[in-house]
């Protein structure tokens, strides 16, 4: 395959960024998109100029490092996958790619397609935990049955992996998915009720102070994200904040 | 100890003036040697046999020119002496000081097991280990490297106890470590299933399946706490699978006889890490720990003998930065990817582990490698990294290639569908060699068995590198016994795929799609392809009962470390001892040598032993900057790899490693000439970051062919040619049952064998058979 690509480029948050065109022969239909741009980072690197960095790591779609923003859309053309999963045979031969890192106010670009998503963590710092010590005498694991349907629940809101392709789809750049998951995951277990309150209200407090917009039920979010996260996690992230702020 | 200086000398048991002239003394060979430790003179004694009287000694033989030390006045001096000048003669001094050097390391490797019965023996080691008291944790500092399921558990656990740590990690926030990757599960000793668990099963089904090569009393400490773990990550709303009474469920892995594995859904490493990071985030909160998000461990600082901080890089600004504490854990994971291709991240690393190694932490067992026989193959050279298919696949997939050559070729060309060869011309090869256990062998027997098919030609795809993994059969079987269920018509062979094709469906549907996506090919109508793939590695840093190295003061722990699975680990074990590690045992051993360490104050960064080793990383970085190289550092890392994976791989044999041996060392020499690094050092750089982990894997490489080929036995997931039954099975040799622990000498070749005896009081030591 014979594509043309344009990338952003940005040498580091201070600078000014572009997008570049390059053009790139030779690729297999085989190949996955970030090993796409591997090859494309080797000529580069050959000819003596700057390799494009974009964040990647697993590469099987589970540690959420990769991020990119391809022809309008997070982790491009295909569904429920992340970049690293998406493979060249969904595009054409002759094809032009637009390459683009995450936008958003709270995810400010570090260098080309590579952003800073500490926002998340720190969203997380603020009360994505319950508070239990390591003892080795904490209950056994049996003592508090939970229902299938809640623990199946949780797991489903459980398994984001914290990428980023809500905001970055938002046209608001919410982080409502995201913190309505985290959020969801715990208030559907026993062990996460005890301190339900202060763990939606500390969240959804720092997650406004870092910037992200608000919800405007566009939906977008769910239909990009990765993992398939359901947008009523949202509406239960809503009814917690309501609950706790009626128990004051 | 290069003089060679050897004397005679009479055996004198007592004062020399207590001895009569008549009394008959045994002649023995002195020998002077410095000891390389300690500096010191020592002697080396040996008898001979000969014995003299002490009238007819000669104390002054050295000074003659016969040099006899035997007088004439001995009726038997020619004989004698004759003797004697034999024994010096073959005296093989060079071979008595190798043991010499070894026992006295072995002193120094001591694993500190402590005593009583092995049930009892961690328990009793708690009670006994020194503790902190929690004013005084608030004036120790600890640095953890790392955010897996080890780093990441221990340091919130460090943190609850009032330490104050300190975390790194290369990736961008801690919740992508590459523990989150691990899709099957984690096994713990509950007997929930009361199917006849209990932790002296966990223990022994760990040590049988690392084939008899990891420490008793580590292994059943980890089982021991495997039920802890569970509540542990329970209690942290770690939402694992449950059953319809709310209880939570288990399932079964390979090599075992019981159903003790926890899990949720294909992503139990990634809820397990979700939940130390949770753990870890209520620190951050409470300002216990102070995280560094993309930040490279490059070096460990050693002050006094002792650990005493790290050196790192900011990988977004290239920031040199030193960091100083009482002690430094290494949670920093294995090194698969000196192989390349592996099911491991494209940032995992060995960097850490070897600047550790290079500073006097001895590397155990390099050459234990997991080769997992079900990942996707090899499609082409562009290939950055392997995607494992789930291990239960193999409860129902039949493995096999073509049993005529010429078939094989015509798949290879594409001009012949494996559909299209008739059940008489398949050959099930495991089913064939291993009647009982069939396709369910342990993975490093079917992974050796899919490579000797593979390397006789009987390969199914372009490269020649795959089997297939066919579920026709199983979709048949589950389609006639749904038909039978719902009372249809058996003979409908359409509706008996279709029934069959939903079963298959419910059990493994995602793992299905994520190979269609992949591979593209619908594995319901074609069998799978599969070939194995470098995917963990047992070996690691050496580290004793309390996970410390060699190095006083420096940890290791998870996966990078040696200690639990011997030379080959069980399905769903490494989230079990990461974990294990992490909250339950370094937490405590870490505390009985802080205990000294309470009026030691803060350590300053602006000493000499900072400032060398900041020096050093310095220097490697603007080497790599100011190098005039043509080549990129994938280059040689793919290079390396395929070295790794032909000669040092599943099958291993003298003459490969010498190869390897010197064809890494050549390469190496060629990476420092040739690799181009882009860009500058003061700036987010990733083929900097990659150029620095490549240079470290290119002498691990070495390294691990070195303990392949010292190993002259094939156990678990080492196999020596040379060492294999009549029937091509792996055959033990029972001198080598113990850990290599290899000593920094300057390059690999020169590094030092230690060795620490395993012994087994609590297991029978037996050979593996799954005929």
């Amino acid at each position: 395959m014979n594509l043309t690509l344009k990338i952003w480029r940005q040498k580091n948050a201070r600078k000014k960024g572009k997008i570049v065109k390059y053009t790139i022969s030779g690729i297999s239909p085989d190949m996955s998109f970030l090993e796409m741009l591997d090859v494309l980072n080797i000529q580069l690197i050959e000819l003596g100029e700057e390799p494009v960095a974009f964040d990647h790591d697993c590469r099987e779609g589970i540690c959420g490092s990769c991020s990119l923003y391809i022809n309008g859309e997070a982790h491009g053309p295909d569904r429920r996958v992340t970049t690293c999963q998406l493979h060249m045979r969904k595009f054409k031969d002759g094809d032009t790619i637009f390459i683009e890192p995450f936008r958003a106010k709270a995810f400010p670009v570090i260098k080309d397609l590579v952003v800073d998503r500490s926002a998340f963590d720190r969203i997380q710092h603020a009360g994505g935990f319950i508070s239990i010590n390591t003892s080795g005498n904490t209950q056994d694991g049996n003592a508090i049955p939970i229902s299938k349907h809640a623990a199946d629940e949780a797991m489903d809101a459980a398994t984001c992996i914290g990428c980023g392709a809500c905001v970055a789809t938002c046209k608001n750049s919410s982080a409502m998915l995201f913190v309505g998951a985290k959020v969801s995951q715990y208030a559907l277990l026993p062990q996460g009720q005890v301190e339900a309150p202060e763990r939606v209200q500390n969240m959804v407090a720092q997650m406004d102070l870092e910037g992200f917009g608000n919800c405007t039920n566009t939906g977008a979010c769910e239909v990009e994200c990765p993992k398939g996260i359901s947008l009523e996690n949202i509406a239960r992230m809503n009814r917690e904040l309501i609950k706790s702020s009626l128990k004051g | 100890m290069k003089t060679k200086k050897i004397t005679y000398s009479l055996n004198y048991r007592k004062p020399k003036n207590s001895y009569l002239s008549s009394d008959e003394l045994v002649v023995c060979i002195r020998f002077y040697y410095k000891c390389t430790k300690t500096n010191k003179a020592r002697i080396i004694k040996k008898s001979t046999g000969v014995k003299c009287k002490l009238k007819d000694w000669d104390s002054n033989w050295h000074k003659s020119i016969a040099r006899k030390p035997i007088k004439e006045t001995d009726p038997n001096h020619k004989s004698k002496n004759k003797i004697l000048a034999a024994k010096v003669k073959n005296f093989d001094i060079d071979e008595i000081l190798k043991k010499i050097q070894i026992k006295s390391f072995s002193v120094n490797l001591k694993s500190g097991i402590p005593e009583g019965p092995i049930a009892l023996k961690w328990t009793n080691h708690k009670n006994k280990i020194n503790l902190v008291n929690p004013a005084n944790k608030r004036l120790i500092d600890v640095i953890v490297v790392g955010t897996g399921l080890a780093g990441g558990s221990a340091a919130a656990t460090l943190a609850e106890l009032g330490y104050n740590v300190k975390v790194f990690c290369f990736q961008d926030s801690p919740r992508r470590a590459h523990s989150i990757a691990a899709q099957g599960g984690i096994n713990a000793a509950k007997n929930y299933q009361g199917d006849g668990d209990s932790t002296y099963r966990l223990f022994y089904d760990t040590v049988k399946g690392g084939d008899y090569r990891s420490r008793e009393a580590n292994v059943y400490r980890l089982a021991e706490v495997s039920t802890n773990i569970i509540d542990q990550c329970v209690a942290q709303g770690v939402p694992f699978a449950r059953d319809y009474g709310g209880l939570l469920d288990n399932r079964s892995f390979g090599g075992v006889l019981v159903s003790r594995t926890f899990y949720a859904k294909g992503q139990t490493g990634q809820q397990l890490l979700l939940g130390a990071y949770s753990a870890m985030n209520r620190q951050i909160g409470r300002g216990k720990i102070k995280m560094y998000n993309r930040h490279e461990m490059l070096d460990v600082v050693i002050v006094d003998g002792k650990a005493r901080g790290i050196i790192t890089r900011n990988l977004i600004t290239g920031e040199i930065e030193r960091h100083s504490a009482h002690a430094v854990v290494l949670g920093t994971g294995g090194y698969g990817n000196v192989f390349y291709l592996s099911t491991n991240a494209m940032g995992s690393n060995v960097t850490a582990a070897w600047k550790a190694h290079k500073r006097g932490a001895f590397f155990a067992n390099p050459c234990y490698t997991q080769i997992h026989p079900t990942c996707i193959p090899v499609s082409g050279d562009h290939q950055s990294k392997l995607t494992l298919m789930s291990e239960s696949l193999r409860n129902d997939g039949r493995i096999w290639v073509p049993k005529k050559l010429e078939d094989a070729k015509a798949i290879q060309n594409k001009t012949l569908k494996p559909t299209a060869i008739a059940e008489e011309d398949r050959d099930y090869f495991l089913e064939r060699r291993y009647p009982a256990f069939g396709n369910l062998v342990p993975r490093d027997v079917a992974s050796r068995a899919a490579k000797e098919r593979c390397d006789a030609g009987f390969g199914v795809n372009a490269t020649g590198e795959a089997v297939y993994l066919d579920f026709a059969a199983a979709i048949v079987r589950y389609g006639k016994e749904q038909v039978y269920i719902k009372g249809l018509d058996e003979n409908d062979e359409n509706l008996v795929q279709s029934l069959g094709k939903e079963v298959v469906k419910g059990k493994y549907g995602n793992l299905f799609q994520m190979y269609e996506k992949i591979v593209d090919e619908n594995p319901y109508e074609t069998p799978m392809m599969i070939y194995p793939a470098v995917h963990y590695t047992m070996g690691g840093i050496w580290v004793d009962y309390n996970l410390q190295t060699t190095v006083p003061g420096l940890y290791a722990i998870g996966e990078a470390n040696f200690s639990d699975h011997g030379a080959n680990r069980l399905g769903a074990s490494a989230l079990m001892q990461g974990l294990a590690d992490g909250y339950f045992v370094l937490p405590y051993t870490i505390g009985d040598y802080l205990a000294d360490d309470i009026r030691t104050g803060p350590i300053p960064t602006d000493t000499v032993e900072f400032e060398e080793a900041e020096a050093n990383v310095r220097q490697q970085i603007k080497a790599f900057i100011n190098n005039k190289g043509t080549k990129p550092v994938d280059y040689f890392h793919k290079k390396l790899g395929k070295i790794m994976w032909n000669k040092c791989g599943m099958a291993r044999n003298e003459k490969d490693l010498k190869e390897a041996i010197e064809e890494i060392s050549a390469l190496r020499e060629s990476f420092y000439k040739e690799v181009r690094v882009p860009g500058s050092s003061d700036e987010f750089n990733e083929e900097l970051a990659k150029a620095g982990r490549v240079a470290d894997f290119l002498e691990l490489g070495e390294l691990f062919a070195k303990d392949a080929l010292a190993r002259e036995e094939s156990a678990g997931g080492h196999f020596r040619e040379e060492h294999q039954t009549k029937e091509g099975e792996a055959k033990r040799r029972k001198e080598f049952q113990f850990v290599s622990a290899w000593e920094y000498k300057g390059a690999p070749k020169d590094a030092k064998l230690h060795k620490e005896t395993l012994n087994y009081e609590d297991i029978e030591v037996k050979e593996r058979s799954y005929k």
